[in-house]
């Protein structure tokens, strides 16, 4: 660092940058290894159906694997939009 | 009782060999009866970080197939009576490694009496690794400060949770350690390089001791010393914490720190 470094614009610290990105995907890995294969397809076919009546969020399904003792859970839940109205459910069906 | 512990991390290049091999020479140099054996199966290069490179005859995979006697493959190290190395062949493919053969050879080393053995485990996931692993007590995660050897040592990670011996077994599992080489806290003070906590943090596993980056690395294999015997290098004396450390004794972590810069070098640069 020299004296007129200050000069120049203090670039972006990558360490924390990497820090932060490695964080979000491992932890994803993490989550991702040991479910079944078969998590992300069951996902988008169930989010298909579930759209044909209800104009759901993308987002809003969420697929748990759980192991409980020597049996082993599959747990679903879908966060329904705040007014289920017939529209929105029909302008799903018009997709 | 003999420990078995695999230097392992996932992707090349991060320095699994050379701290196989100062580990095995620290551990040796207290007294243990040390193995160390190389698994990577047509790689080789153990025997040179070691500079026992001209007295291979036999080699792993010789021992596996009947070849010949483990005694015989074993090459005895000339500078510590209680170290052994046992090298990898060059010339065969990774197949030539079966789990029944490598513990066999294990088990032989338990009955000669051997308090440790070192697995020095190829890169990547395949067979060689897999294998490097599986009978282990111990783990030793070598992570360099840098996103993609931190995101492969998270997988090697999962598979030493689940793809071992201890693990199949239910007991405790292999206890995990990192080592962090390559390590440069002038960089990690500018925050140009993730430091310890952030990589403790991430993997969520203890840090066993941290090698700063040091030209005395590549010299002590240029010589075919392992550079723990360099007690005059940084990255040497770091080695001998981290072998004291995996004893169980507690150490400081050393060379973590960036040096001050003088007066002068700070106002013209470096």
């Amino acid at each position: 660092m020299g004296l007129f470094d200050f000069l120049r614009a203090r670039p972006r610290n990558t360490a924390s940058v990497a820090a932060e990105r490695l964080r979000i995907i491992v932890q994803q890995e993490r989550a991702a290894s040991g479910r079944p294969d078969y998590l992300p397809l069951l996902r988008r076919e169930l989010l298909e159906v579930i759209r044909k009546y209800v104009n759901v969020d993308p987002d809003a399904i969420d697929i748990h694997v759980e192991r409980e003792g020597d049996s082993e859970v599959l747990e679903l839940s879908v966060a329904l939009p705040d007014k289920p109205s017939v529209d929105a459910a029909a302008a799903g069906r018009a997709d | 009782m003999t420990e078995i512990i695999v230097v392992t991390s996932g992707k090349g290049g991060v320095g699994k060999t050379t701290s196989s091999a100062s580990l095995a020479v620290g551990l040796a140099r207290r007294g243990k009866k040390v193995a160390v054996i190389d698994f990577d199966v047509g790689l080789r290069n153990l025997d040179l970080i070691m500079g026992c490179e001209r007295r291979v005859v036999y080699d792993f995979v010789n021992v596996i197939q009947g070849e010949c006697t483990l005694k015989q493959a074993l090459i005895k190290d000339k500078r510590i009576d209680t170290l052994y190395v046992l090298a990898a062949s060059q010339t065969r493919d990774k197949d030539a490694l079966s789990k029944e053969g490598v513990e066999r050879v294990l088990n032989e080393l338990a009955e000669d009496g051997f308090d440790y053995v070192i697995c020095d485990s190829p890169a990547g996931i395949e067979k060689g690794a897999a294998l490097a692993m599986y009978f282990a007590d111990r783990a030793v995660v070598v992570v360099n400060p840098e996103v993609s050897s931190v995101r492969d040592s998270d997988r090697i990670l999962g598979l030493l949770a689940s793809k071992t011996r201890r693990a199949e077994q239910g007991n405790a599992g292999v206890e995990q350690h990192l080592l962090l080489t390559r390590y440069n806290p002038e960089r990690v003070a500018n925050g140009d390089m993730m430091g310890i906590a952030d990589v403790k943090d991430i993997l969520g596993i203890e840090v066993i001791g941290v090698i700063p980056e040091s030209p005395g690395v590549l010299t002590a294999s240029n010589a075919g010393v392992p550079v723990i015997l360099d007690e005059a290098s940084d990255a040497g004396q770091a080695y001998a914490d981290a072998v004291a450390r995996l004893c169980g004794e507690e150490r400081p972590m050393r060379f973590v720190d960036a040096q001050k810069k003088g007066f002068l070098a700070r106002i013209f640069g470096s």
